[in-house]
């Protein structure tokens, strides 16, 4: 299989910590990989620092996208990263609350079209085309996840689980090929939770997009990762399979101490 | 020669009441991140109050440096009844809404405080009498350096090194610094946050008061509108030297204080605030972090 | 005992105010004539004044923390008559159909002093509508709006004082000059943090009135520049009360078109770009929107309008100086959009009337006009954010016709 996303000697420096040290990580195409660590190991630095938005201070992000060529993109401004096909979602649910569900999920369609100022004012025939585009391809993405029923409700009033699911969705509708999710199952009910992984693989299976997620709730993480990575202190300290993990005595010692949300 | 040095202690004066204003710029966005922009408004109620008391005490038969004490240590008390009476009305309730209503509110509150004092007291210019002694061993120097001056660069030199040692050694000063770099975590530890929010504003408020009295002096006039111009270059002078940084503060307002000084001496007195918002211009396009300022990640 | 120790907090307030007020209210010294003023009576009002008050700013801190923590099912409810009217197709077209008689008959019924009045309060709809742009759609915070009127105004009189250039020549270079001006200011600033733009938009204002004071050669200086022609209609000689009424129903036109494209561009990609951008920039670059090109083609369209009312003002009062251009206008045009509601477009329709003609018609209004301006800021933001109108986000509706390939087909 192709690796689409590597990152080589990825550092981050904030002050006097090390968020990030060193890591070398590899996701290949079609793979739902995660990505576990205890709190503060720099997780979401990681995902910060190859969606640009932290510079890293040291080492290279590179991507593959399954159609294009080998590109570092280390640097590039967040929006350009988005437009070459990496999409996220936040650990603080980052939704635009007072724009209605549909329109958070129109907005990841900024990317992939062109109207402008003219465009607006004129509603030429193909701004039109396009508009009506991106209300039919946003609503389908609502209806794949399940939120269609609430497509015209405010985003700040959906309750928390229909939130994180929202943030997917507006992630999607960006088309990446490669998804980043922080934490997607964080305060999330077991059923909820459920639902999420039949979810996630069904984005990878339908949809061809690979994932890498952020998780601590090790049972889904166990259940669904093709690969894991371990962070600690900033450092890799161990990547496999969820058995080879499972059973790793570094990356027990690791979460020593640390509560299991598993 | 002289006239090189009369611009440069005339900088130098410039420089330190911008200094005395912009540290309460600087340490406010320090703590809640906020252009306080009533912080002008502040200066300028410093100035009107003490223009108030001395010629009150002038009147009643009073003189020399006993209407200057008491004049400033009313307008010092004033003000910082007045800051914290503006954080408290127009920036507390809107801890934790989105980054717009709190300037919004800041804004409103200049406007308020301007139109309160004009129309209370007056549109017009006010003299402000010179409160500050003549002193007889500046007598030599007075072609380049007049008493006023030497008070005003040795009191914002002696204000300084107190701030510094409240912020350093004592107790509160820790808790703002705590604040400052982090103030959940500050809560976390325990760390009174309201207190220090409104101490803070507090101190601010004292300093742009001092600065207030010392410039009305100077300059010998006040109206309501001169905290309105003079917020603007303090915070210049603030972003210039690294907003949150309270020795980038000093700095910017010295090298603000001095461009202004020689872009008036040796080019056009016309222009005098255009330099400043000129200076303002190319920091933010070639240094937005200013001077002494750490480039700082937005925790995301 | 609630009761009591509210009331006693009342009283500390009070007592707090009136000790604040002292010395700025109650004693007016003029240090020429060498007087002192005693206003004790002030003293009185302040006490009660703001014993009366601070239970009416209790009662709401208490409502709007309740609104907040139940704010989840509460956001249905809140929608107020007023939006549930404006949201009744019926009742909104006879509306605007009564609205559009009573703004033909205007001129025929009144006075050219009202006609006058009425059409400067429609510039300040333009105005605001497009300070709505910027601040009310972009969320950025625009303090200077008031640099890029005058810009219009002196591009059209010094166009027409060098070149004899006609208003509706000078209308889209006034317009044009405006933008220009804007994208220099905004490129190094947009980058930044918003509130940069706050002072330096604050700044440019200040600096752009002090430049046309002092640059007598290029301005005029302080003396301004006179007898600027009104618009024309094809060489139509016109006396003052037609021209009057021409500008007039110029500005009912202007005031159309502005809204037309404002609502157009809310619920378009841009738009929507710019919304989201207002309420979480970090998310909204995650997304895919640059968001400089954005904010800069905000700023850019707010500082046009500016400029194109520039050119109106310029052409309706024939005259332009300095002193037209002050702190003052940009703060009233602000109080507008907070008022109205920031991205309402009824909203800043309603609230330039309001504090336009409230001042006009209530003559003892006008001193604390720029008092009145300051609270509106202060209290809005604290008690009603979203303004007296809240703008109610657009719904799509949709009608499926599964087609073969299953995708869905929406109606826009
Ligand atoms: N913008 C920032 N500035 C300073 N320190 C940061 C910043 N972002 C993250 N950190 C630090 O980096 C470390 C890793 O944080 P994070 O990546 O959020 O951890 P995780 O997501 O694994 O829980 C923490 O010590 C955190 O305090
Ligand atoms: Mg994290």
């Amino acid at each position: 299989m192709e690796t689409i996303l590597e990152t080589k000697n990825l550092t981050m420096n904030f002050g006097g910590i090390k968020a990030l040290d060193r890591v070398d990580l590899d996701v290949r195409q079609g793979e739902i990989c995660a990505l576990i660590g205890p709190n503060g190991a720099g997780k979401t630095t990681f995902f910060n620092c190859i969606t640009g938005i932290y510079p890293p201070s040291e080492g290279d992000v590179f991507i593959s996208p399954p159609a294009g060529k080998r590109k570092r993109i280390n640097g590039l401004p967040v929006h350009r990263v988005t437009a070459r096909g990496l999409a996220r979602t936040f650990q603080n649910i980052r939704l635009f609350p007072d724009m209605t569900v549909l329109e958070n999920v129109m907005v990841g369609r900024h990317c992939r079209t062109k109207a402008g100022v003219l465009g607006a004012i004129f509603r030429d025939r193909i701004t039109r085309k396009e508009e009506k585009a991106v209300v039919t391809r946003s609503y389908a993405i609502l209806e794949r996840i399940g939120l269609a029923d609430l497509a015209n409700a405010l985003a700040r009033n959906l309750p928390y689980g229909d939130q994180r699911r929202l943030e997917i969705a507006r992630a999607l509708a960006t088309e990446p090929f490669l998804l980043l999710l922080d934490e997607p199952a964080a305060g999330m009910n077991p059923r909820e939770t459920e639902a999420l992984e039949e979810l996630i693989l069904r984005i990878k299976t339908e949809e061809q997009i690979s994932i890498l997620m952020i998780e601590h709730d090790m049972r889904m993480v166990m259940s669904i990762s093709d690969r894991i990575f371990v962070l600690d202190y900033g450092k890799k300290i161990a990547e496999g399979t969820a058995a080879e993990i499972w059973e790793n005595p570094v990356v027990i010692k690791a979460y020593l101490g640390e509560e299991f949300d598993a | 020669m002289d006239y090189f040095l009369e611009l440069f202690i005339g900088g130098l004066t410039r420089g330190s009441i911008y200094a005395l204003i912009a540290l309460g710029y600087t340490m406010v966005y320090g703590i809640i991140e906020l252009i306080n922009f009533a912080h002008g408004e502040i200066y300028m109620i410093g100035a009107f109050t003490a223009l108030i008391v001395a010629t009150i005490l002038t009147m009643s038969g009073m003189s020399g440096v006993s209407v200057l004490v008491l004049a400033f240590l009313v307008a010092v008390l004033y003000s910082s009844c007045y800051g914290f009476t503006v954080e408290k009305i127009a920036y507390k309730p809107l801890r934790g809404a989105s980054r717009l209503s709190p300037l919004i509110s800041a804004i409103g509150m200049s406007i308020f405080l301007q139109n309160y004092v004009m129309l209370a007291q007056t549109s017009d210019f006010l003299p402000f009498p010179n409160l500050l002694p003549e002193l007889p061993f500046m007598e030599p120097y007075a072609h380049i350096m007049g008493s006023t001056e030497f008070i005003i660069v040795t009191t914002t030199a002696v204000v300084m090194i107190l701030l510094t040692i409240l912020i350093k050694f004592t107790k509160i000063g820790k808790a703002m610094r705590a604040t400052a770099q982090d103030r959940n975590m500050a809560m976390l530890v325990g760390v009174n946050v309201n207190r220090v929010i409104s101490t803070t504003f507090i101190i601010g408020s004292a300093l742009a008061a001092v600065g207030g009295v010392l410039i009305a002096s100077h300059i010998g006039r006040i109206n309501f509108y001169i905290g309105f111009i003079a917020g603007i270059k303090a915070f210049t002078a603030a972003v210039l030297g690294g907003i949150g940084s309270i020795p980038g503060a000093v700095l910017g307002s010295l090298i603000l204080g001095w461009t202004e000084s020689f872009a008036t001496g040796y080019v056009s007195s016309d222009y005098e605030d255009v330099f400043a918002f000129a200076l303002l211009v190319l920091i933010l396009i070639f240094r937005p972090s200013g001077l002494l300022g750490r480039s700082t990640t937005q925790k995301v | 005992m609630k009761r009591l120790a509210e009331l006693r907090e009342s009283l500390v307030i009070a007592l707090w105010f009136m000790f604040l007020t002292f010395p700025i209210l109650v004693i007016q010294v003029n240090t020429i004539e060498k007087t002192i003023i005693w206003r004790w009576q002030n003293l009185l009002y302040v006490g009660i004044g703001s014993f009366a008050l601070s239970f009416v700013w209790r009662y709401f801190i208490g409502k709007a923390a309740a609104g907040g923590r139940a704010s989840g099912e509460r956001a249905e409810e809140k929608t107020s008559i007023l939006q549930r009217i404006t949201a009744d197709s019926r009742f909104s077209r006879s509306a605007i159909l009564l609205t559009a008689l009573i703004a033909l008959a205007f001129p025929f019924l009144s006075s050219t002093y009202q006609v006058n009045i009425m059409t400067t309060a429609l510039m300040y709809v333009v105005l605001g509508l497009g300070l709505n742009i910027v601040v009310g759609q972009a969320g950025l915070l625009h303090l200077g709006y008031v640099a890029f009127y005058a810009v219009g105004a002196y591009t059209y009189a010094l166009l027409y004082q060098h070149f004899g250039i006609g208003f509706w020549t000078a209308l889209p270079l006034g317009a044009l000059m405006a933008m220009v001006f804007g994208l220099l200011l905004g490129f190094p600033v947009l980058r930044l943090r918003g509130d940069y733009l706050a002072i330096v938009t604050l700044g440019f204002g200040e600096i752009t009135r002090i430049v046309l004071e002092n640059w007598s050669e290029f301005s005029s200086g302080p003396s301004g520049i006179s007898e600027i022609p009104r618009p024309g209609f094809f060489n139509l000689a016109m006396d003052l009360e037609e021209s009057t009424i021409y500008l007039y129903f110029l500005m009912v036109g202007f005031v159309l078109f502005t809204i037309f494209v404002t609502n157009r561009l809310q619920n378009s990609r841009i738009g929507r770009a710019w919304l989201a951008l207002r309420e979480d920039e970090v998310a909204c670059e995650a997304m895919g929107v640059n968001k400089t090109v954005a904010k800069m083609t905000a700023f850019a369209l707010g500082s046009t309008w500016a400029g194109m009312m520039g050119v109106v003002f310029a052409a309706k009062t024939t005259f332009v100086n300095p002193a037209s251009f002050t702190f003052l206008e940009s703060a009233m045009i602000l109080s507008i959009v907070v008022l109205g509601g920031m991205g309402s477009t009824l909203g800043v329709i309603l609230a330039s009337f309001l504090l336009i003609l409230l001042p006009e018609y209530l003559r003892a209004f006008s001193d604390y006009r720029m008092l009145l301006f300051g609270t509106i800021m202060v209290v809005m933001m604290i008690f009603r954010p979203q303004g007296i109108i809240t703008n109610i986000r657009r719904t799509y509706e949709y009608h499926f016709e599964r087609k073969q390939n299953g995708a869905p087909d929406a109606s826009v």
